[in-house]
């Protein structure tokens, strides 16, 4: 028997849920598909950046958006998700790093965004006292912080349950169609239907795309992320480089997240990564260097969740070029945590009126596909 | 002294050096093939066989005639041309057949044609009210401290739960004079009769005249109480007393030292974080690996002998190693396996050294109470997570080992979940009307022991870095 839905969103990730959140909030009773569940992959095992910073400008207006929504992130979720805003810093290790910070700051501001700032090496100290002497400045972007990744897709997934949200979890979408002004998709034993159909699986979303005529240079990829033992307090920013793959964070038990984008080798289909520990021993050698206070810290795990990369490292995200009722919310390149609140509500309004005040434009599927519909 | 692995590649890489180990290295390095023997001791015998070649024990009936087998397999290793490094953690193994090993403070990586794991077994969580005070220790570290330094309890000292591994340690403490004022056995009435159907098997095999003979030695000199229903140790900052209730009475005694057991498990991390299936076993509550008759798991390329395999004791394990490394022969060099034990009379041994043991895992299957516990009962010592959490948690979405961790951080500590694993599996079941083997078991993370990070950023550069450096 098929169930008639108002959308229907394939994906649990933090996109995937924020998306059906938003929907339920507009009024709308979404059904949400997640083959694994919420938050199994990239969402629910990233390195929770909540970060504006360095990121690239087609996005900003979505990242600055989303800002808004993580600030408030309890009010809409009834949980935390552990969100702290102590900022991220950029920093530059010499000379030569600090004068692309200083013409990428003049850039956003030509165009009207304040969110980073140049900063010398003084503040750079005060901000994070136990970097290297040898780095001269950086940019720091203030409101930015750190979430729980899996607390916070698990949230966004519960609000909506509560709301009214159908979810599936556990069963793979399969057989999607479109037939008199519906999508219709299978779910185990069960079909939905609906005139809203949002794509938002993530690593399996350019499959999906594929198959309904709207493929898109996209590859799946396993950043890696390794965590330490308790060390004592000493760094509350998130802390990224200029020049090399690294990303740095301390949470409140002590622990401290050493990421920045080395890759593991995905196997998609069985849903595992196979780790390169060479690739890791890089990472370690950084944070050997950059942070002495680190160096008799124990490495207690590392992982790799599974995720979507677009050629050019910006998302696929609104309506499609070619079908009405498609919805594409992928692609996040690894920088889709932090985006997650903002995309789901600006979705939402795709959906429900057609437009949005938020500035999307450059990431839409038509810079692939002349838009035919 | 440091001493590196030789080569880079392998035929067979073998981990850990007790029984199975033991007999796979041996075999695999006699029939010609590159053999690296890992293990993480200082000496080679693993649990069972714990310090066999360094033991200050020398009256050989202290520690039975059992424990001495191992100098034989240690002998015949020894006379073949297996590499062997001793205190070489290995903390990472992937389906490429990759191996990431500390030794001496230093990382290498070796890569082989066929892994066997014999990483052997763990002691089972016992998560009773007050399991986590200082005075309360498993009953196998206590074995270790016995075996490798000849140490022996002299306080008030009470030994409980069940088990034969229990009766060996306490046959083993009285034999070297140590202290022992009560054991209070968790043994479930009904086991007795659930397991009488499988006890011909079981007095037909080896256990069963030395077990008899060792409960009998020990109830000689200790006051032995049965069923045990309930028990709760108590203390401030450090054990006081144990209190249980036996036939429907409750008791409190003073005790310095509490030891627990019921039984061993499988350690499955190494093996699972690289990927293996494993299966709930419905009858030793554990997870076991999913194996053909050879000891292949579902990763091509690496093999599981001895406890790691499924709990069968040390005499199975020798012939599963066996067993093990003669497949590794047979895909690798099939001529040189013309010389070995054919694999029918191997798998004929197995058959026999595996006699009784459904009757023992019937009789010693532990009882609800002591795997799943409820209220402010520790569940996971790194994070603190009482059996309320998780449940709390539970009712809240929580619906598996892994999505408990973003609720409560279970497992994430320094133990990845040796402690709390199969204890959280059965209480999540338990509150969610599932199986086990429905709600899962965490997924594992390499490094599976710790390493510190000076160590992984000492670790030689790929060839890639290497180059690019030549170049620059």
């Amino acid at each position: 028997m098929t169930q008639n839905v108002d959308a229907i969103v394939v994906g649990g990730g933090i996109h995937g849920c924020s998306t059906t959140l938003h929907l339920c909030l507009a009024g709308l009773k979404p059904v949400l598909i997640e083959k694994d569940y919420a938050g199994r992959h990239a969402s629910g095992v990233n390195a929770g950046g909540v970060r504006q910073l360095a990121r690239h400008i087609p996005e900003i207006p979505l990242s600055i958006r989303s800002m808004g929504i993580w600030e408030k992130i309890k009010d809409l979720l009834d949980d935390d998700c552990s969100f702290e805003s102590y900022g991220q810093v950029l920093v530059a290790e010499n000379e030569e790093e600090l004068a692309v910070c200083r013409a990428r700051v003049a850039e956003l501001n030509a165009l009207g965004f304040t969110h980073e700032e140049l900063i010398d090496g003084a503040e750079l100290r005060r901000l994070v006292p136990a970097v290297a002497d040898t780095c001269p400045g950086g940019v720091v972007s203030r409101r930015d912080g750190a979430a729980n990744p899996a607390q916070t897709t698990t949230a966004f997934r519960r609000k909506a349950q509560q709301l009214g949200a159908t979810v599936r979890e556990g069963v793979a979408a399969t057989n999607i169609r479109y037939s008199d002004g519906l999508w219709y998709v299978d779910v185990g034993t069960e079909t939905f239907a609906a005139p809203v159909l949002v794509n938002a699986a993530g690593a399996w979303a350019g499959k999906i795309a594929a198959a309904l005529g709207e493929p898109v240079p996209v590859e799946t990829v396993a950043p890696m992320l390794m965590i330490t033992s308790r060390v004592p307090h000493f760094i509350d920013p998130v802390v990224i480089l200029r020049g090399r793959k690294l990303s740095f964070k301390q949470f409140s038990n002590g622990t401290v997240l050493i990421g920045g984008g080395h890759l593991a080798t995905p196997y998609q289909d069985r849903n595992e990564t196979v780790l390169d520990w060479k690739s890791l021993a890089v990472s370690a050698r950084t944070v050997f260097e950059l942070f002495p206070i680190m160096r008799d810290a124990t490495i207690m795990r590392a992982w790799a969740g599974i995720e979507a990369k677009m050629k050019d490292d910006i998302p696929v995200f609104g309506p499609s070029s070619r079908h009405k009722g498609l919805y594409h919310q992928f692609g996040f390149s690894l920088h889709g945590f932090q985006l997650g609140p903002g995309a789901g509500a600006v979705m939402a309004e795709l959906i429900v009126n057609g437009g949005t005040q938020t500035r999307i434009g450059d990431l839409g599927i038509d810079r692939f596909h002349p838009t035919t519909l | 002294m440091t001493v590196a692995p030789k080569r880079e590649d392998y035929d067979v890489v073998v981990i850990g050096a007790g029984p199975a180990g033991l007999a796979a290295a041996a075999t695999s390095a006699e029939a010609g093939l590159s053999t690296l023997l890992l293990d993480e001791n200082i000496g080679p015998g693993g649990q069972v066989f714990r310090a066999i070649a360094s033991t200050p024990v020398t009256e050989r009936n202290q520690l039975g005639e059992d424990y001495w087998v191992g100098a034989d397999l240690v002998e015949s290793l020894r006379a073949s041309n297996a590499e062997v490094i001793h205190r070489a953690t290995v903390w990472s193994l992937d389906r490429n057949l990759d191996i990431a090993v500390s030794i001496g403070g230093a990382s290498a990586f070796v890569k082989a044609k066929r892994v066997i794991l014999a990483t052997g077994a763990l002691e089972r969580p016992f998560p009773i009210p007050g399991w986590t005070l200082p005075g309360v220790m498993t009953a196998g570290a206590a074995q270790t401290m016995l075996k490798s330094s000849a140490l022996v309890p002299d306080g008030r000292t009470v030994i409980a739960g069940q088990g034969p591994l229990l009766w060996l340690l306490a046959a083993q403490i009285l034999r070297l004079g140590g202290r022992i004022d009560r054991i209070l056995d968790t043994t479930e009435r009904g086991n007795y009769f659930a397991a009488l159907p499988h006890a011909f098997a079981f007095l037909t095999s080896p256990y069963f005249a030395k077990g008899l003979s060792m409960m009998r030695e020990v109830k000689a000199k200790v006051q032995v109480v049965s069923g045990v229903t309930e028990l709760a140790a108590s203390g401030d900052g450090q054990l006081a007393s144990v209190s249980y209730v036996a036939g429907g009475k409750r008791e409190t005694i003073a005790a310095d030292l509490l030891l627990l057991h019921q039984g061993v498990v499988p350690n499955v991390n190494l093996a699972m974080s690289a990927g293996v299936e494993h299966r709930w076993d419905e009858l030793q509550l554990c997870w076991s690996p999913v194996l053909d008759a050879s000891g292949n798991s579902s990763v091509t390329g690496i093999a599981i002998a001895g406890d790691g395999a499924g709990i069968g004791g040390a005499n199975a394990a020798v012939v599963r190693g066996r067993i093990a490394a003669r497949a590794a022969v047979e895909a690798l060099a099939p001529p040189a396996a013309a010389k070995l034990k054919p694999m029918a009379t191997l798998r004929a041994e197995l058959a026999k050294a595996e006699r009784g043991r459904v009757f023992l895992d019937t009789l010693f299957r532990p009882a609800p109470q002591f795997r799943i516990p409820s209220g402010d009962t520790i569940v996971c010592r790194c994070e603190e997570v009482t059996a309320k959490d998780v449940l709390d948690s539970v009712a809240i979405g929580a619906t598996g080992p892994n999505q408990l961790k973003a609720y409560r951080r279970t497992g994430m500590g320094p133990c990845q979940g040796r402690l709390c694993g199969l204890t959280v599996t059965e209480l999540m079941a338990q509150a969610r009307g599932k199986t086990p083997q429905e709600i899962g078991y965490y997924r594992l993370r390499a490094p599976v022991k710790p390493i510190t990070l000076a160590e992984l950023a000492a670790v030689p550069k790929s060839e890639a870095d290497i180059k690019a450096v030549v170049r620059g």
